[in-house]
């Protein structure tokens, strides 16, 4: 087990470096000068636009400009962002809270998915079970921006059971409502995924002789139809916390979470290459991360898995 | 003849039944509306007795059973009748009832040992929760105890392996522990060894007898092999589409079948005819007298030359083992025979034993390691891709699963037509006209031609193929397990059919199976494999009358029924 770790670790270089190099070069080929967009309405003053150019080796060609920002990651210096704070303190700053976010949009995703899916799966073909699928698919069927304003208007505003909108500290409590709309779609997706699960691991032959022992029906739900119908949930889960890191962009945007998606969005719109990169560096090391979680996570799951051998 | 009826009959008012079902009626929800899958079944099981139901796929044993330990499925109920345990009907008891009685007054023993054990615990934990459950003590000891019952050697260690490390009669070992370890008093064993090799089921099938007569356990044994049923049990019950055609003691029920079914069945099940020629051999009867008509007409259409012949066949896998390793594995070891034309030769052997190796290498689908191949003459290596285009004219196989061999897109006529229109034989009406003969020849009426094979039967489908492989007039047919996967009735009638168009073409059949009964009726000659190597060779009769292995004669021993002793002209 050991040296596939390790193997895994080892495939995450190619998948940095390549990485890097894409989004370096896709925000070295957006249109528009960053530099003359900084100075607004205001004309610009072509010296100091040359020492920022300078500065920000913009003035260098790709390859140089790429080599420069490698080499700046490796000496752990990310460089200043426009408004001349460290990369590395912006990074520090939005990533735990959109973290925070992601996990709560995660727990609340899983443990809901996995209980009303449940539910469904043992009650097929029942009013729970078909009411259940309808809203899920209304929940899937509509777009996160709709839902996002519909619950903040009505539950943040009119209601006022939870707050519409995000304080810079982004606490779990001003974050409750931000993950439930972020995790609303996976939360369908989980139910439906662990529904289907259930129900085919509830005519499984070994269920049938697990209740021929003698077994109660919470021991037969629990022991043998839950565990071996988590099995593709979990992958599911967790390869979602890589999308929930990174794909929380409008969830953020609808209540202004001082989080990554709100940030890279701003330095995507300011052409401030370094900070796109970091950020978007971060993310696929997350991505990656994650899904070397699922896999080792499969194996314990199931032990017929081995990557050994 | 009568004695045993009147003994049983006395006994029932003695001592009361431990099982007792009357006129048991259950029905399927289904789309299509409610399917009465049992109807008026009825039977009855004294303590400490063996009953088995014997019947098809689909005649309702497997139904009556499980009803007997409340596991219908979920869209199935008793309407109508009585399931009486130890007097107390259970016919619609509550889950809670049932719960209690499951385990530890009534066991159970699946058919499949390969499903049926929950992969990702360990055996030992489904032991224990059994124990557990029941109120029993559940020590790592008393878990090890269990399976070492069952016969699983070294049990503490085998305890904490998962059931993929476990073979298919070590499966099946840990299942009979499940099922007895809470010592019930009655154990429903439903198929508990159809899905394992002969010799292993013999193994199994002698333990769990001995466990269940050491325990006083009664036994309702669920089982399609008249054969076993005979062999295993006091009583026989015969069930055929949802009712009970007829019962009685088994060896009675054997000599003198009444209902027209169980007739059919004592003189179609494997087993048995096995076993009559047997006999019938012992007391000087010529075999090929009963083998009618597999081997008339035999005699014109054999002619004396070797239509294939296998020389020092050896096929090596390379098994990987991690990071570019790789362990070889001798699949096929030195095996040589030869076949001759208009003949059928049988190749013997359990799984693992090489044997569909063997078919695949001599149809062309793999590639020998070392050996050679010869086919009319010809080495079949030497082929370039023209010529064994050629040679797949010639050389056709026909395989085990009927299920899984034909397209499920393709209508009948268009999977019969493919190898013509591959091969680019006749125009587009002479095809149509040859696929209306073979479906005559395969006996299936002609308006098959539009339907798809999920709409067909095991025993329809396994004649598609059959019609199939025939459509481009073949010299060998290579039947790998084909009969299988059918029904007793069913694979008697594919069995005919086989013998009767191989006296009526002249073909040659290279037949692989596990099933030594089928052997019997079948071959002229036999191949016994074992671990890849080619152990005893011979004709079937001289193989059946005098194996000269110890493993040839395990395999003997292993047919069901073989202790029976059946006057030769039983049904």
């Amino acid at each position: 087990m050991a040296t596939y770790i390790l193997k895994r670790f080892l495939q995450l270089i190619p998948v940095f470096l390549g990485a890097t190099l894409l989004v370096y070069f896709l925000v070295f080929s957006l249109p528009g000068d960053p530099i003359v967009a900084l100075f607004g309405d205001k004309p610009v003053n072509e010296a100091v636009a040359a020492k920022l150019r300078a500065q920000y080796h913009l003035d260098q060609p790709f390859w140089i400009q790429y080599l420069l920002y490698l080499k700046s990651i490796f000496t752990f210096d990310l460089g200043q962002d426009f408004s001349g704070r460290p990369i590395a303190a912006v990074l520090g700053e939005v990533f735990p809270v959109t973290a925070r976010l992601a996990i709560m949009a995660l727990i609340f995703e899983a443990v809901f998915g996995i209980i009303f899916g449940l539910i469904a799966g043992l009650r097929k073909g029942k009013l729970f079970d078909a009411t259940v699928l309808v809203a899920s698919l209304i929940v899937i069927g509509i777009p996160i921006f709709v839902l996002g304003f519909l619950l903040q208007f009505t539950i943040g505003v009119q209601l006022g059971w939870a707050k519409p909108t995000v304080s810079s500290a982004a606490t779990v409590q001003d974050l409750i409502l931000p993950a439930i709309v972020l995790g609303l779609g996976s939360f369908a997706y989980v139910l439906r995924l662990t529904r289907t699960s259930v129900i085919e691991n509830m005519n499984a032959d070994y269920v049938r002789t697990a209740t021929a022992k003698g077994l109660s029906r919470f021991r037969v739900v629990r022991v043998h139809i839950l565990r071996n119908s988590l099995i593709p949930v979990i992958t599911f889960l967790g390869a979602d916390l890589g999308s929930l890191m990174g794909g929380a962009i409008v969830t953020e945007g609808i209540f202004n979470v001082p989080g990554v998606g709100n940030r890279l969005y701003r330095a995507v719109l300011s052409g401030e290459g370094p900070t796109v990169v970091s950020i978007v560096t971060v993310l696929v090391l997350i991505y990656c991360l994650s899904n070397l979680l699922v896999d080792l996570l499969y194996a314990w799951l199931d032990p017929r898995i081995r990557y050994d051998s | 003849m009568n004695t045993p009826v009147e003994i049983r009959e006395e006994g029932t008012a003695a001592v009361r039944p431990l099982l007792e079902i009357r006129d048991l009626a259950i029905t399927f929800k289904t789309g299509g509306g409610d399917v009465n899958a049992v109807r008026n079944a009825h039977l009855t099981v004294m303590p400490g007795e063996t009953v088995a139901i014997v019947g098809e796929s689909g005649s309702g044993k497997s139904t009556t059973a499980l009803a007997a330990i409340g596991l219908l499925p979920t869209n199935g109920r008793v309407s109508g009748g009585q399931i009486l345990f130890d007097g107390e009907d259970i016919s619609n008891a509550g889950e809670k009832r049932m719960i209690e009685l499951r385990g530890n007054s009534i066991g159970m023993v699946p058919q499949d040992p390969m499903s049926n054990l929950n992969p990702v615990w360990k055996i030992g934990q489904q032991v224990r929760e059994t124990l557990k459950a029941n109120g029993l003590p559940d020590g790592p000891d008393d878990v090890a105890k269990v399976l070492s019952q069952a016969g699983l050697p070294d049990a503490a260690r085998r305890a904490k392996q998962y059931p993929h490390e476990f073979s298919g009669g070590m499966r099946q070992r840990a299942l009979i522990a499940i099922g007895l370890s809470c010592q019930p008093r009655l154990l429903i064993a439903d198929e508990p060894t159809s899905a394992l090799d002969v010799t292993v089921q013999r193994q199994i099938l002698d333990h769990l007898d001995k466990m269940t007569t050491e325990l006083g356990t009664a036994v309702l044994l669920i089982t399609h092999d008249l054969g076993l049923a005979a062999e295993r049990a006091d009583k026989v019950v015969v069930m055929y589409r949802g009712q009970v055609v007829e019962s009685g003691p088994s060896l009675e029920l054997l000599r003198n079948p009444q209902h027209p079914y169980t007739q059919r069945l004592v003189s179609s099940a494997p087993s048995l005819a096995s076993r009559r020629i047997q006999v019938a051999k012992e007391q000087g009867v010529e075999s090929e007298d009963l083998l009618a008509p597999a081997e008339e007409g035999l005699v014109e259409a054999a002619k004396p030359d070797e239509v294939l012949k296998i020389e020092n066949l050896r096929k090596v896998f390379k098994l990987r083992s991690g990071l570019g390793r790789s362990t070889d594995f001798t699949a096929v070891d030195d095996v040589s025979f030869s076949v001759k034309r208009g003949t059928t030769t049988a190749i013997v052997g359990e799984s693992g034993s090489g044997k569909s190796t063997v078919a695949q290498m001599v149809l062309n689908l793999l590639q020998p390691t070392s050996g050679k191949i010869v086919f009319d003459g010809v080495d079949t290596s030497t082929l370039n891709a023209k010529e064994i285009f050629a040679f797949r004219r010639r050389v056709q196989p026909i395989f085990q699963d009927p299920y899984g061999s034909l397209d499920p897109m393709y209508n009948i006529f268009r999977t019969i037509e493919e190898p013509l229109r591959t091969h680019k034989i006749g125009t587009k009406a002479s095809r149509e006209k040859k696929v209306r003969e073979l479906l005559d020849q395969v006996a299936l009426p002609q308006s098959t031609m539009q339907r798809y094979p999920n709409e067909l039967s095991g025993g329809q489908r396994q004649r598609v193929a059959i019609a199939r492989a025939l459509a481009l007039d073949p010299e060998v047919i290579i039947c790998d397990e084909a009969v299988s996967a059918l029904d007793v009735l069913v694979q008697a009638q594919v069995l005919n059919l086989l013998a009767d168009l191989q006296s009526r073409l002249g073909l040659t059949y290279l037949f692989i199976t596990h099933d030594l009964a089928v052997v019997r009726q079948i071959a002229d000659h036999v191949c016994v494999m074992e671990k890849g190597k080619l152990v005893e060779t011979g004709s079937t009769d001289d193989v059946f009358d005098a194996p000269q292995m110890e493993y040839t004669k395990a395999l003997l021993n292993a047919i069901p029924g073989a202790k029976l002793m059946l006057p030769p002209d039983v049904a």
